[in-house]
């Protein structure tokens, strides 16, 4: 048990004009995450303070924060590790609703504009023959899934938001976790979407615009590791762009 | 106050909810579907399910053997029609999932891998790893995307149903960003908001689980089913509470006692030779006896036992468990590879909920449930685990398709009345918002609450501690509407919906004290120290509670039994 200083983003609206910061001096127990230092404040000392968290085991994304400047799932961020003093911020490059609560309108739009889900050259009615004529589901080998897993294990905490530099610059740039959610439909086996997806990889604010700064995969607490998604769905465009100049129709048919 | 129409509105964006908002919009493509969500439907808690989901797909496998595993599961007081049409739309909707994207893990030849779990007589759990929940809720939530006729309201809190002679037609609902309120109407109403584990202290439930649906229907006048049965998972980590998957013990992992014991082996409640592979009301009773028996371990949270996953191997642990191995070494501090995993009996499910018939319809026209929230009843006194996903499945779309139909028949409701009962319910909440006069603090009464709780209602039940409990609960929804706030602000005020959810809770939680203290039985879950055995002469019954001012009154309803009699549960 050590008393800290938390010091917290305040922000409301409705009363200040910009975000302030407020320090909270806790007892803190050793076996704390960041999250149950926000949560002690929160119980215990000021509940005006607003903050979102769920699960507190790291699946559902709700509880990240800048903690000392850097972006981190706070449920799974040890509080010892941190010094007398730690700061704690809303995720950086998003807009700050209130207090650590920042928007996501521009991260789901984003989100959906990968069209993560499986498409079908034909509907599913027509389409029985690539599946298991029993049970319904396709035939996947454990190849074919470790193709794309884990590319499939993002949690959309947005912490690779905040740590990407281009992301900074450029906030219609489409961003790590979307390329890699949308790359991860491509490689699925079950998928037929790729050419409808192709221009999402293509153009301004897409794969070209990522600077290879890595960071992404550095904050990324379940190791989706979306620079490598970013990457090869570079390639794959590179490779377009080469057929296109050798091949007639660009070699799409 | 905005006001909007929809032919179905949904609470709730975990599986369940999710589920219904596909089958509504496949089914009618012209109908609008309202999902709404106090949280972004990625951060639902179906996200922390971990272990598989339950449906049929070996050779050596039947929905007869599905279906026994399930009522005996039960210990008989689920309805068997229900059992049946489970079983049956089980492996379809297993196969769906497949089909929108879910990476379950797969057998060499590339078809779906199933594992073992408890109370279940063959492999029939689909898994993805040990991350099923998320799996799933991606999976649900990506696929959902593509229906441009759901309309979602992410981060509303709903805190009334609206209804008009006798139907449900809407709802009333906090816009948590700007802390205004909307009429949300609908022909149809679909409530699938989880469980209310919150209301104990040491549960693998997060944050968000306060039993909102079940109080928002039983407000309504809506009865609830079954609530005394809370399911405790035997292995959770002690502390916090988070949930070790029972794939553990799936894949071969033990239970050992101070002496290094695996003492399954005596209780011997497992299927076929697996001794770890019991129903989850069994192995957690087990565990708290070997503790009583001083066999267990202490700890600053309270006593345990080992799982001991060691013997696997650190393959079999990488690509089986892998979150298993996370979360252990993240949250207490052991690698399972080389270290037992200290564990406990932890609040985990509750089996009770809204009543519903076979299609998820309440008794109010024109309101629906499924998924944790109600009770069908497939999962009785018992649920066993990796049933409950699948049970959102299949009961999330037949509440939607039972509501789609009602929809096109019903007529819309008067918006002026409906619109003027929102009015009432934004003026109620406005009033609650930052006040400062009221008496107890959020925490205090939340802390009160959950000690009552466990008190009353743990793995073991005596008429003492649960008679204690009814009166305990009774005075604390007297207090509970004095709270003393101090966030005035309207913009994401966490504080004001954490009072509306502590509401519920006590009121979920009284019902279901009541319902425990009047069951006077030992049945599945639901084990009583004063009365040890199972009594299907005078309590072969659902337990149905209707909201009072006075406190619950409590009804019964029959179990629709069938082909399996009830015998002596042993395994």
């Amino acid at each position: 048990m050590a008393d800290k200083t938390i010091i917290i983003t305040r922000f409301d609206p409705d009363q200040d004009e910009k975000p302030r910061k407020q320090e909270y001096r806790i007892p803190c127990e050793d076996h704390w995450k960041v999250l149950d230092a926000v949560n002690f404040i929160k119980d215990e000392v000021d509940p005006t303070v607003s903050h979102r968290w769920s699960c507190r085991m790291a699946v559902c994304g709700s509880c990240g924060m800048m903690v000392n400047g850097e972006p981190k799932l706070t449920c799974k961020t040890t509080l010892s590790d941190y010094g007398d003093r730690v700061d704690i911020e809303p995720l950086a490059n998003f807009p700050i609703i209130r207090d650590l609560v920042v928007e996501l309108d521009g991260f789901m739009h984003k989100f959906e504009s990968v069209k993560p889900w499986i498409i079908r050259a034909k509907e599913r009615a027509e389409d029985k023959a690539s599946r298991h004529p029993e049970k319904g589901t396709f035939i996947q080998t454990a190849e074919e899934l470790g193709n794309y897993k884990q590319f499939s294990m993002c949690i959309n905490c947005m912490l690779c938001y905040s740590a990407c530099p281009v992301v900074a610059n450029e906030p219609d740039f489409l961003g790590p976790a979307a390329i890699a959610l949308g790359h991860r439909y491509n490689l699925d086996s079950r998928d037929e979407g790729t050419e409808e997806r192709h221009d999402i990889f293509r153009g301004e604010g897409t794969v070209f615009s990522c600077s290879y700064a890595n960071e992404c995969s550095e904050v990324c607490p379940k190791n989706v590791d979306p620079a490598a998604a970013i990457n090869q769905a570079k390639f794959g465009a590179v490779i377009d762009w080469a057929k296109g100049l050798v091949l007639p129709r660009g070699g799409t048919n | 106050m905005d006001v909007s129409r929809h032919d179905i509105v949904i609470v709730g964006g975990g599986a369940a909810g999710l589920r219904a908002a596909i089958e509504a919009a496949e089914k009618n493509p012209s109908a609008s579907i309202a999902l709404v969500s106090k949280v972004y439907p990625m951060r639902s808690h179906t996200v922390s399910a971990e272990g598989g989901a339950a449906a049929i797909a070996r050779e050596d496998d039947n929905l007869e053997l599905h279906g026994y595993d399930t009522v005996k599961g039960s210990d008989f007081l689920a309805d068997q029609d229900c059992i049946q049409y489970f079983v049956e739309q089980a492996p379809k909707e297993l196969a769906l999932l497949e089909n929108w994207g879910c990476p379950f893990s797969r057998n060499e030849d590339g078809t779906v891998a199933t594992r073992a779990f408890g109370g279940m007589t063959t492999k029939r759990t689909w898994y993805a790893t040990d991350k099923i929940g998320f799996h799933m809720l991606h999976a649900l939530f990506q696929h959902s995307m593509r229906f441009k006729n759901i309309v979602r309201y992410d981060e509303f809190f709903v805190s009334k149903l609206l209804i008009e002679d006798g139907s449900c037609r809407g709802v009333a609902a906090l816009d948590i960003r700007t802390g205004e309120y909307s009429t949300i109407l609908g022909r149809a109403v679909i409530l699938t908001t989880g469980g209310g584990g919150k209301i104990f202290p040491f549960t693998t439930n997060g944050t968000i689980k306060t039993g909102d649906g079940m109080a928002l229907a039983y407000r309504a006048g809506v009865p609830l089913k079954d609530m005394e049965f809370v399911q405790y998972h035997p292995t959770g980590l002690p502390g916090t509470g988070i949930l070790i998957t029972e794939a553990t013990r799936g894949e071969g992992g033990y239970l050992r006692n101070s002496k290094g014991e695996r003492f399954l082996v005596e209780y011997d409640y497992g299927v076929g030779n697996k001794a770890e592979l019991g129903p989850r009301d069994m192995i957690s009773r087990a565990i708290v006896q070997e503790i009583e028996a001083g066999r267990g371990f202490s700890g600053a949270y309270g006593d345990y036992v080992h799982l001991d996953l060691t013997h696997l191997g650190e393959d079999k642990i990488n690509t089986r468990l892998p979150f298993v191995r996370e979360l252990a070494k993240v949250y207490i501090g052991v690698d399972p590879v080389t270290t037992p995993i200290p564990v406990r009996p932890v609040v985990h499910y509750m089996m009770g909920g809204i009543d519903t018939n076979i299609h998820g319809a309440t008794e109010m026209p024109g309101l629906y449930a499924a998924g944790e929230t109600a009770c069908v009843s497939i999962n009785g006194a018992n649920r066993l685990g990796s049933n409950s996903l699948t049970e959102c499945l299949v009961f999330g779309a037949a509440a939607a398709n039972h509501a789609i139909d009602f929809a096109k028949g019903s007529s819309e409701g008067n918006e002026a009345s409906l619109r003027a009962q929102a009015e009432e319910e934004a003026g109620r909440v406005e009033n609650l918002r930052g006040r400062k006069k009221g008496g107890e603090r959020i925490s205090e009464i939340r802390r009160e609450l959950n000690s009552i709780m466990e008190n009353a209602c743990g793995v073991y039940r005596e008429q003492s501690t649960l008679q204690a409990g009814v009166g305990a609960t009774a005075q604390l929804r007297g207090r509970v509407a004095d709270l003393r706030l101090e966030d005035e602000s309207k913009v994401f005020n966490t504080e004001l919906i954490t009072a509306l959810e502590l509401t519920n809770m006590v009121e979920v939680a009284e019902v279901l004290v009541v319902s425990a203290a009047h069951r006077k039985e030992s049945r599945g879950a639901h084990t009583c120290k004063d009365y040890t055995t199972r009594n299907d002469q005078d309590y072969l019954y659902h337990t149905m509670a209707r909201h009072d001012p006075a406190g619950p009154r409590l009804g019964k309803k029959d179990v629709v039994l069938g082909k399996w009699v009830p015998e002596e549960r042993k395994y």
